[in-house]
């Protein structure tokens, strides 16, 4: 099977956990670690191309431990002329490609750093932030 | 000598093209560099600005006659109900209003992707809006049903009228629980992960002049894009100063206003229909006042910095929603703007729900009004309450 491009979410529990040491020893998956940010004791996010015969098992269990996991199908995108550069979404972004920059306080969108987790497409008081397939 | 300034005096010189304007960050700077007594004399005008979801807010209509008459009983706009309960063809479409048939939060958290504040951007966007209306029919209002659609250019009056506005200071929001919470401030993260902050600080019109020695009824006034006045205080208006341990006044807190202008010259840019997952819809507005100097007194006051003004931090988890606020300590501006705060032996992420960038914006757009003379200062017909000089 093809390599699945997939994303997951850490809870504070569960990031720093040895979750990827499982998924490789006992389900003998290939795993390429395309992005990661974990910290101990904060939520996380890592974004894995996966694949295996065991792949299906693998993905159960990840989110029998509490982690989210979707498709990285899509990407986000900034409606420049509908963003106010309030900043709430700042605080949501687990790799900070939204962050407010000094001294501006202007918000900026860095698509390089984003894991499309959606947070800010869920959060955005204006819209402005826009999840494409 | 100390300077003393009337308005008169003032609007003289914006008219004559002649006034010295600055933004209340420019202000801060000139300060530092000159000292209160040089810039007061040089300085006329300090213009200050804010972008803020202001849910306390919405826009008196009236749509005209129809043929035959109707008094309108019931009124929607786009589904969302507005308030007719006033005279034949007058409406109140109120911000926070959702249509009838919204789940609310039945299906947590719910998104509330349009209400009454779209409606208002909408409308100022100069889109059409179905108009949808209903009566009983009387002897001189015959007409029971309407439907049609209506455009800001088409209607007769739109009064943007908003009961309360422009909050001096606000709450940084923090959630002890242990779950996510969603609120007018945010989604807060369980266990203190995050903490928000509203008011655009050094910035912010009523944490410049925090004795009411220049705002008052009549002070004429950059809103939503336009020119407005305030109308009064807001309600809930209860000015005063947060203290610290030694009970010594650190920053002005708790007062409001009543605000008021014609829709019609407004700007969606500066009144933006907003959605708080979980909370609710409400409208983003623009407002901007300026601080005439008067004197030396005032210009200290329109001169603090982020580093002299503070925000009590309260618990939305536990406390503030059984209406029993605990506050946590006080915490600066300058500190909320850096992106982190030290609270409980902890280091919270601390992001706006008001934009700095277009607060900036505004007291920017007010400075150019005045410099170019199309802008006059409105002396008050009457101070508010928290002024020493307010009579009632």
């Amino acid at each position: 099977m093809a390599a699945q491009k997939i994303v997951l979410r850490f809870s504070e529990e569960t990031a720093d956990q040895p979750i990827i040491y499982h998924l490789a020893r006992d389900y003998d998956l290939i795993i390429n670690i395309l992005k990661a940010s974990i910290n101990p004791h904060k939520e996380g996010i890592m974004v894995l191309e996966l694949t295996g015969k065991h792949y299906e098992e693998g993905i159960n269990y990840l989110k029998k431990q509490g982690i989210t996991v979707h498709p990285l199908t899509q990407e986000v995108v900034r409606n420049e002329e509908k963003c106010t550069h309030c900043g709430n979404c700042t605080a949501h972004c687990p790799t900070r490609a939204l962050y407010i920059e000094h001294p501006s306080m202007e918000v900026k969108f860095n698509g390089d750093e984003c894991v499309v987790c959606l947070m800010c497409v869920k959060i955005c008081p204006v819209h402005a932030m826009e999840g494409m397939i | 000598m100390s300077v003393e300034r009337t308005y008169q005096e003032i609007n003289e010189r914006i008219k004559a093209g002649k006034a010295v304007v600055l933004t209340a960050e420019e202000v801060i700077v000139k300060v530092r560099e000159q000292g209160v007594k040089r810039t007061a004399q040089e300085v006329d005008v300090v213009t200050t600005g804010t972008f803020s979801p202001m849910c306390s807010s919405g826009a008196f209509l009236n749509f005209g006659h129809t043929k035959p008459r109707m008094r309108m009983s019931k009124v929607w706009l786009n589904d969302i109900p507005a308030y007719a309960g006033i005279a034949a063809v007058d409406a109140f479409l109120g911000a926070t209003e959702l249509p009838e048939q919204d789940p609310r939060n039945s299906k947590y958290p719910g998104e509330f992707r349009y209400g009454g504040a779209h409606v208002i951007e909408d409308l100022v966007a100069g889109k059409e809006i179905r108009l949808r209306a209903t009566s009983y029919g009387t002897d001189c209002y015959p007409r029971t049903k309407l439907e049609t659609t209506i455009t800001l250019d088409k209607i007769n009056e739109a009064i943007l009228f908003n009961p309360r506005n422009c909050y001096q200071n606000y709450n940084c929001a923090v959630n002890s629980t242990d779950r996510l919470i969603h609120t007018y401030m945010g989604a807060l993260k369980p266990r203190y992960g995050n903490a928000t902050y509203s008011t655009s600080g050094q910035l912010s019109p009523l944490l410049k002049d925090p004795y009411f020695k220049t705002i008052g009824i009549g002070t004429r006034i950059f809103l939503g894009g336009g020119i407005g006045y305030v109308a009064w205080n807001g309600t809930q208006h209860s000015p005063g100063f947060l203290k610290d341990d030694e009970g010594k006044e650190l920053s002005p807190s708790g007062g409001t206003l009543a605000v008021v202008g014609n829709l019609k010259q407004m700007s969606s840019r500066w009144l933006v229909g907003t959605s708080y997952i979980g909370y609710g819809a409400t409208l983003t507005v623009g407002i901007g006042l300026p601080i005439p100097i008067l004197n030396e007194e005032i210009l200290v006051n329109a001169a603090k910095t982020d580093k002299e003004l503070f925000a009590s931090v309260v618990d939305y988890g536990d406390g503030y929603p059984q209406g029993e606020p605990q506050e946590l300590g006080l915490v600066s501006y300058a500190e909320l703007k850096s992106g982190k705060i030290k609270m409980l032996g902890k280091e919270i992420p601390a992001s706006p729900v008001s934009s700095y960038f277009r607060a900036r914006e505004i007291a920017g757009i007010l400075k150019e009004w005045m410099l170019k003379g199309e802008f006059l200062l409105g002396e008050p017909s009457q101070l508010l309450p928290g002024s020493d000089k307010y009579t009632r």
